[in-house]
């Protein structure tokens, strides 16, 4: 087998050829316009633009898609600090500082941060992915069907124990994506199931992509305009060369919380229920408690922008290590990268860094250059993405819609599955409303043939027997974490108990 | 109607759909096939038994008061944005039975001359201005460059000139 930093240049040529290159700069220049989008994100942007991927070889689409899934990082911040509105929930813990930078007229400062820290924090977690990847991929060798199984119970314990959200409703979200799923031919028998009305539409079952449009395009858009009421004010950022050069001299100040944002946004955002959004408000409370003046937290501290952004961004790419190693998605919008393998006949997996090596490296050598590009397309052009923020909604808002539909039918070629999609789009805004977590659902749908498939796999040869999941040392591993990370919650709730 | 309202309805509506399902799956096998396992309807049964579960449980936290949402007399849907959000709903609902009617492109038409004039109320130059380029767009994205033909309904036979250009 080849070494690591041979087959590292190999991916790294892969993705510098003519139309790799130019998916890396077009997929980060449309994630950053639409991490800047207010109520917009990387899995709004990957699951609309999907379909368009179809046009390409699978390595430029995934390029592509992950170039977006990281611009839409950087662009995050932009909004956040301009308009106080963060563009995505990754960008949450960036408002706190960068708007009261911005309202002091530092927003510069606050921009330039923001981007040096993402390049920094993307990049230690791009090295770390390139070091983690080929020995797990290579102990994931030895799963079979029930390790598997155990390992996807694993994956949706994570969202009940460490989502945070309700958990029956997290256990309904992730259940009734399973079942989605399943409607369609039966992947064993080939007998119909769940059917509804002989509608022959759910014959090829219910495409992930139809969800992930309706729930993160529609959904999403009828979220923000009711929060917004479509009305966002774009906060003045005036930029010179000396203070930009002024703000990258700044760097030193705020590079040790960059580097711990980096290492702690790739450990978070490998676990599928935390990802990108946990991992930055965790970063900035980091960096506000090991700080020497905890107190400026949160009135204009340019490192309470720098620890957020370097820990999402690292996030983004710690998510591709389970998706690309084991075949789990660590967030939804790798769920969505993962459908999308799927549809260009790629099985994600331990297998995929023997059987496409290509394709795996290629990627890997994408998210190095991709970083570099994000960050120069960032200082180059903040004046622009700021531009795009003064689109008025009502613009903006019709042509998503368009999108959204035109997205649904293109997967199936039906009108049936653009119904479903409007379908899932109000079911989840209404859910969504009442605190039902829409990212399991998601993961589900995606997982549920594969999680399906080797727990039948798994009982066939056991004969019945449950056992199976507990006695093989891997999957007894798995499952133990699940049923601890289960019991989580009930456990903390507990302990509250007792100390009141 | 209260937030603690909608909870209530949202949760009989998860369980009923539940059930919907379980019904639906017992009608193949949901016990051991001999030779090949697990029946073809077991995997969904049992899921959605336990959507039914989770369901029961949200009904009984509401009935407890144990979650934010069953203690909220906000109201659901607040009135000023009931409009906004109605509005973009219906417009995407007409967007689509006009689909089906008249086809995308015409449809694509009226659904953005009525959502930038008479929604966004934009001038009559970037309205229309918008209204066509978008759909050209559409076109060349889809039809010319993807090769996936959009559903044109009763205004096909008006492509069959563009056609004999890009194909």
């Amino acid at each position: 087998m080849e070494s690591i930093p041979a087959l590292l240049g190999a991916g790294l040529l892969n993705a510098l050829q003519p139309v790799n290159l130019m998916m890396i700069v077009l997929g980060c220049a449309i994630g950053l316009m639409v991490g800047t989008m207010p109520g917009l994100g990387s899995v709004n942007g990957v699951a609309i633009l999907l379909p368009v991927t179809f046009l390409v070889p699978p390595t430029a689409a995934i390029i592509f898609l992950a170039a977006i899934y990281y611009g839409a990082m950087y662009g995050g911040a932009i909004s956040s600090i301009s308009l106080g509105i963060p563009g995505c929930s990754t960008a949450v813990a960036t408002v706190f500082d960068g708007r009261s930078l911005a309202k002091t007229g530092r927003a510069d400062r606050a921009l330039t941060a923001a981007a040096l820290a993402s390049f920094i924090g993307g990049t230690i977690s791009v090295v770390l992915f390139t070091l983690f990847a080929p020995p797990l991929a290579a102990f994931a060798l030895r799963f079979g069907p029930p390790e598997e199984f155990a390992l996807m119970v694993l994956a949706f314990s994570t969202f009940i124990g460490l989502g945070g959200n309700d958990v029956p409703k997290t256990i309904f979200s992730i259940l009734i994506g399973l079942v989605l799923a399943s409607v369609g031919l039966d992947i064993i028998s080939g007998q119909p199931r769940l059917i509804f009305g002989d509608i022959s539409g759910f014959l090829h079952g219910v495409n992930f992509l139809v969800l992930a449009i309706g729930v993160y395009g529609i959904g999403e858009m009828l979220w923000t305009l009711e929060s917004t009421k479509g009305k966002v004010m774009v906060h003045k950022v005036r930029l010179s060369l000396a203070s930009m050069r002024s703000n990258l001299m700044d760097l030193r100040s705020y590079l040790g919380t960059t580097a711990l944002g980096g290492l702690v946004g790739y450990f978070v955002g490998t676990l599928p229920a935390a990802g990108a959004t946990p991992a930055s408000l965790m970063s900035y409370g980091l960096a506000r408690t090991f700080s020497k003046k905890p107190e400026t937290f949160g009135t204009g501290n340019v490192a309470g922008v720098a620890a957020p952004e370097a820990a999402n961004n690292a996030a983004s790419t710690g998510s591709m290590l389970p998706m690309i190693t084991l075949g789990i998605p660590g967030s939804p919008t790798t769920a969505i990268l993962l459908g999308g393998m799927i549809i260009w006949g790629l099985r994600p997996g331990p297998l995929l860094f023997s059987e496409h090596p290509d394709f795996v490296w290629g990627l890997i050598g994408s998210l190095y250059i991709a970083n570099a590009v994000t960050l120069l397309i960032n200082l180059a052009c903040i004046p622009v993405f700021l531009r795009v923020l003064s689109v008025p909604f009502t613009i903006l808002a019709p042509v998503i819609y368009i999108l959204c539909v035109v997205g649904g039918y293109a997967p199936t070629q039906t009108m049936h599955d653009v119904w479903l999609m409007f379908a899932f789009g109000i079911a989840g805004y209404l859910l969504r409303k009442l605190n039902y977590p829409v990212a399991p659902v998601v993961l589900a749908i995606v997982l549920g043939p594969l999680a399906e498939r080797s727990l039948r796999q798994s009982l066939l040869a056991s004969q019945g027997d449950m056992m199976i999941f507990v006695e093989r040392p891997i999957s007894g591993f798995c499952i133990f974490c699940a049923f601890a990370l289960m019991s989580y919650p009930l456990l903390r709730k507990l302990r509250r108990r007792k100390t009141n | 109607m209260t937030t603690r309202t909608a909870e209530l309805l949202m949760a009989v509506a998860c369980a009923l759909l539940s059930v919907a399902f379980m019904v639906k799956s017992a009608e193949l096998h949901i016990g051991w096939v001999e030779g090949r396992g697990p029946g073809a309807g077991a995997w969904p049964f049992w899921l959605s038994g336990g959507m039914l579960a989770a369901s029961l449980v949200t009904l009984w936290r509401w009935w407890r008061r144990a979650t934010p949402e069953s203690r909220s007399r906000k109201s659901y849907l607040a009135r000023d944005q009931a409009p906004a959000v109605g509005i973009s709903a219906g417009a995407i609902l007409f967007l689509l039975a006009a689909t089906h009617l008249v086809g995308i492109y015409a449809a694509l038409v009226l659904f953005l001359l009525f959502y930038l004039r008479f929604i966004g109320r934009h001038s009559w130059q970037l309205s229309l201005a918008l209204t066509f380029a978008v759909p050209a767009l559409i076109f060349c994205l889809f039809e010319w460059a993807l090769k996936i033909p959009l559903p044109k309904s009763i205004t096909e036979p008006l492509f069959y000139p563009v056609y004999e250009l890009i194909y």
